[in-house]
């Protein structure tokens, strides 16, 4: 892998990610517990797809194959998307879905702080600007899961099981990818070796405010999305997304 | 299907400031079950089009108002006292600035 | 002798001057109970109109066109909240009203229970739907109820740019391959005839209009705005090519008005009866929705009772 090919690989992951986490969160649009809620989950996600257009750009004008950003997203199969695994778990009922905002938005936090100081600027641009985003879904995560954990018995419950099962998704997070050695060898971008400390760190907080249980990541079986290896759920979400550009290539919307 | 100890949450009333140094006005109101839900929502309902830099949320039930009957005694009285305004007063002429 | 008039009279006389009834003011019980009637079904329609487009954002055919319809869906969740707000200051509360539309005691626009069959819905929608709304809301932007009023103001700003996607999303396709061309045509085909149904049924049928025209809740007729809506929506057509599926429609040189044909009222009432395509489908999914939805707001409530009381 070249460096420039490391580059388009690292911007994939996080595009990708952004991309397949903001469609998942599109799908409450209309079918929130409460209408204000509608609206911040679909911010969350318009954020996210926001960011995903950005990223992927870049990724298509470094790659310089010709990809813009609709290319890239409606026309590669399931094994080229490089997004972490939990981005496309199924939403499962809210605490599910504010257990996936919760541990994904500090991972991308921990990750865009770093990136922040990267030294290609236009993946710097884009940390910056996407920090700020992330900031807030960490916060609005945050405060639903000490509400749903602290709330009700079925709340905890719900809260509880939800971060349990999305720990068999968390190491995935962490898993070095061969773009991410390439980068940080070439000093592009900066060390990503305290990532999964300060994300620990930050969830390990927010979850004892909210009385629950640290879940144990425990089961290596759950990687790989970073190298393309996919849940099941990936391929129908693609099914889905890409229906109109596949059965229709000719035609420009 | 008992809905009865079924809720919307509490009413709120939102207050934004459009920019630095501008007056705090009321956007409109919401749904939250405290207070800093309240904020996050007023942000994401009331300044999802950039409407504000500043937000305030209040319970909708700490408000007083003045109500229809007071507006007589109210209002009114201040209709005459045209002296607090200043083009109330003449300036001499030749003079361009007080 | 002013000070022995009515509260009534006051009020007439009020609404004569072109005053604005606020929440703390006089009103009639029946100018009250009108409003609520309306206005809850005005949000209702917001909340349940999401999900006809809600139903395409997944298939956005481009990551640009997915957000702008999300947006626009998350707008009718906030518009839905704006009207939803306007009504409580008349005295009842946002539960009462969902409560009433999951038990069918409440309407909702029949328009919602059209299906979305394909993407060039999303443009029809916007264009056609949105169009005939933003007539409608403009005209209510000038009621004399306050909270209404101004909920209007800020939902017709923001709702200008629905209908501009929407034609554009058209636009785009009629200048497309020919199965584009064949969606666009087929989407307004099925839209155009319920958009006209939108402004309700023709005067001389409508039994609450002369009460809401009396108190200036409504300012135009039924048949005003649906011609005000035909009339510029025509020429929008011809413009991108696109053949508004009504055989007896012409321009009228004298009137400057478009003569146009018969509305179905049959299928109307039997829409709003229950029996259009979607209604079963909508109402399941909204009620569902809420049920799914309790053990959340209860939780929210359970720890606002622990830490902020």
């Amino acid at each position: 892998m070249t460096k420039q090919e490391a580059l388009v690989d690292f911007c994939l992951q996080i595009g990708d990610t952004s991309l397949i986490h903001g469609q998942r969160l599109a799908e409450w649009c209309g079918h929130a517990p409460i209408l204000e809620e509608d609206i911040a989950l679909t911010n969350i996600s318009l954020d996210l797809i926001g960011q995903a257009r950005m990223i992927l750009t870049y990724a298509g004008q470094t790659e310089n194959k010709h990809r813009d950003e609709d290319k890239l997203s409606f026309h590669r199969d399931a094994w080229d998307f490089r997004n972490v695994l939990i981005a496309e778990l199924p939403n499962g009922d809210f605490a599910f879905t504010m257990g996936k905002i919760f541990l994904l938005g500090f991972y991308m936090k921990n990750l865009f702080t770093v990136l922040s100081n990267s030294k290609d600027p236009s993946l710097k641009a884009f940390a910056e600007k996407s920090l700020k985003e992330v900031i807030y879904h960490c916060r609005h995560a945050a405060d639903w899961v000490i509400r749903l954990g602290d709330g009700t018995i079925e709340s905890k419950e719900r809260m509880q099981k939800a971060l349990n099962e999305l720990a068999l998704y968390t190491d995935d997070l962490f898993e070095v990818s061969e773009s991410e050695k390439i980068l940080v060898q070439e000093k592009l971008i900066p060390s990503l070796a305290d990532l999964k400390t300060n994300w620990s760190h930050d969830i390990a907080a927010v979850i004892t405010q909210a009385t629950l249980k640290l879940p144990q990541a425990n089961n290596a079986l759950r990687l790989g999305g970073k190298a393309g290896l996919h849940t099941e759920h990936l391929g129908h979400i693609l099914s889905d997304m890409q229906f109109l550009q596949r059965a229709y290539p000719d035609a420009k919307w | 299907m008992a809905t009865n100890n079924d809720t919307q949450l509490k009413l709120w009333e939102v207050f934004t400031q459009e920019k630095a140094g501008a007056s705090f006005e009321h956007a409109g109101s919401l749904r939250a079950s405290d207070n800093e839900m309240a904020l996050l929502n007023a942000r994401d309902v009331y300044a999802r089009r950039n409407e504000a830099v500043n937000i305030w949320v209040v319970p909708s039930e700490s408000i007083t108002a003045s109500t229809p009957e007071d507006q007589g005694p109210f209002f009114d009285p201040a209709n005459d006292k045209a002296y607090r305004h200043p083009n109330f007063y003449k300036t001499p002429a030749g003079i361009k600035q007080i | 002798m002013s000070e022995t008039i009515s509260k009534e009279q006051a009020f007439d006389q009020k609404l004569a001057n072109g005053q604005v009834i606020e929440p703390k003011d006089w009103m009639p019980e029946r100018y009250r109970n009108q409003l609520i009637r309306m206005m809850s079904q005005h949000a209702h329609s917001e909340v349940v109109g999401m999900l006809p487009e809600g139903n395409w954002i997944t298939r956005a055919p481009s990551l640009e066109r997915k957000l702008v319809l999300l947006a626009k869906v998350q707008d009718e969740a906030g518009h839905a909240l704006y009207i939803y707000s306007a009504t409580e200051t008349l005295g009842v509360d946002r539960k009462e009203l969902i409560d009433q539309l999951h038990e069918g005691k409440a309407k909702y626009s029949s328009i919602f229970n059209y299906p979305t069959l394909t993407w060039a819905d999303m443009g029809a929608i916007g264009w056609l739907v949105d169009g005939a709304a933003i007539v409608n809301q403009t005209a209510l932007a000038k009621c004399s109820y306050g909270p209404y009023s101004r909920a209007m103001i800020r939902i017709c700003k923001e709702e200008n740019f629905h209908n501009k996607q929407g034609y554009q999303i058209l636009a785009r396709m009629m200048q497309g391959t020919e199965v584009q061309k064949k969606m666009a045509q087929d989407a307004v085909n099925r839209w155009w005839w319920p958009s006209l149904m939108m402004f309700g049924p023709t005067d001389k049928d409508s039994p609450n209009s002369a009460d809401l025209m009396k108190w200036k809740v409504k300012l135009h007729s039924n048949d005003d705005l649906r011609q005000r809506f035909i009339d510029r929506t025509v020429p929008q057509a011809d413009a991108i090519g696109i053949k508004i599926p009504d055989p007896e429609l012409k321009y009228n040189e004298k009137t400057r008005h478009y003569e146009f044909g018969q509305i179905n009222w049959d299928e109307f009432y039997s829409v709003i009866r229950g029996n259009g395509p979607c209604n079963h489908e909508r109402m399941k999914a909204r009620t569902k929705a809420h049920k799914d939805g309790k053990w959340v707001r209860e939780a929210v409530e359970a720890y606002a009772a622990k830490h902020f009381n």
